[in-house]
């Protein structure tokens, strides 16, 4: 009588799942730390246009967006098709980019108030017009620093 | 433990944005102090003009023409390879890890219509900035041994005063009654 049992041979051993949880609350802090929440519900539709020679926006905190384009589909009826700005939450008219662009320098420190970029989500289908209001605008505001956002594509 | 683990992973999978916001950089000219038009004195052949009407046709130099040329014909406003009379002058100048260099005095003036669709603003802007992106990638590879982008900060000023980003964009002028 053997105090050890041969172990007797019953398939492949299951795989140990101890290990799990800390590979899942790896991935799970992972995506925390690296996920923006969408601050801006959409009103307007924006459909970027394509480019080559785009660069990156560096820091997030510096730059405010305008978003320009028809309205998105529960406006339309109130609104029409035809574009419009938004600003923030809301649907704004071309005097409130001042306001708009200081509310966002205020919102700098001393030192960041220059570096302040805009970017321009203007919907493909956009006629010039209303983005050279939109540009007369900032430079009123002195905002000078744009950027018209683009989506990457290698060639045309 | 898992489990919620797991339901909030696939939670946090589901909401978050990769994506980085690109785009193309440029600077707006400062506003006029006062209301005195400034009427700068630029030569004739300095100037590039570039008109988009509002069916989006390009009218280059004073001659229809297909956006696809558009890069072609930039560069060689800006190079003028042959000293032609009738495209930029150049001017010598000492440029820090060049020397003496010649620099274009060309000026690229874009000009849009109200009615202009954006999409082929941005061609346009991309065609001409891409242009200047080439000239000054080519030159730093023949200097440095490296692409424009890869260059340090200092390096990168004297390219960019070799070419030099001079795309002008025109007052707006609203010419008949489409908004």
């Amino acid at each position: 009588m053997s105090k050890f049992k041969k172990k007797t041979d019953k398939g492949t051993p299951s795989i140990s799942t101890a290990s799990l949880p800390d590979i899942v609350f790896m991935l799970l802090f992972f995506f925390m730390v690296s996920t923006t929440m969408r601050d801006t519900e959409m009103m307007v539709q924006v459909r970027l246009p394509e480019a080559t020679q785009v660069a990156k926006l560096e820091k997030k905190s510096l730059v405010s967006h305008i978003f320009i384009g028809a309205p998105s589909r529960q406006y339309q009826a109130l609104l029409g098709t035809d574009s419009r700005i938004q600003l923030n939450d809301s649907f704004k008219t071309l005097v409130d980019i001042r306001d708009f662009i200081s509310s966002e320098r205020d919102a700098l420190g001393e030192a960041d108030k220059a570096k302040l970029t805009t970017s321009l989500k203007i919907d493909e289908d956009t006629r010039m017009g209303i983005v050279d209001d939109v540009k007369q605008e900032l430079r009123k505001a002195s905002a000078l620093k744009i950027s018209y956002a683009a989506r990457r594509v290698e060639n045309f | 433990m898992a489990d919620i683990a797991f339901l909030l992973l696939i939670f946090f999978l589901v909401t978050t944005t990769m994506n980085v916001d690109t785009g193309l950089q440029r600077l707006l000219p400062p506003m006029p102090e006062d209301d005195t038009q400034v009427e700068q004195d630029v030569k004739q052949r300095n100037i590039l003009t570039v008109l988009v009407n509002k069916s989006d046709r390009l009218l280059v130099g004073g001659e229809p023409m297909d956006v696809t040329m558009l890069r072609e014909k930039t560069r060689e406003f800006i190079t003028n390879p042959n000293n032609d009379l009738d495209l930029p002058e150049k001017q010598v100048e000492n440029i820090e890890y060049f020397g003496p260099m010649e620099v274009s005095r060309g000026v690229i003036s874009l000009q849009n219509d109200r009615g202009t669709s954006y999409k082929m603003y941005m061609i346009v802007q991309n065609e001409l900035i891409a242009t200047y992106d080439e000239l000054r990638n080519e030159l730093s590879t023949t200097r440095f041994g490296k692409k424009y982008g890869d260059l340090n900060e200092d390096e990168q000023k004297a390219v960019q005063k070799v070419y030099p980003l001079r795309i002008s964009e025109a007052e707006p002028k609203s010419i008949g009654g489409r908004k």
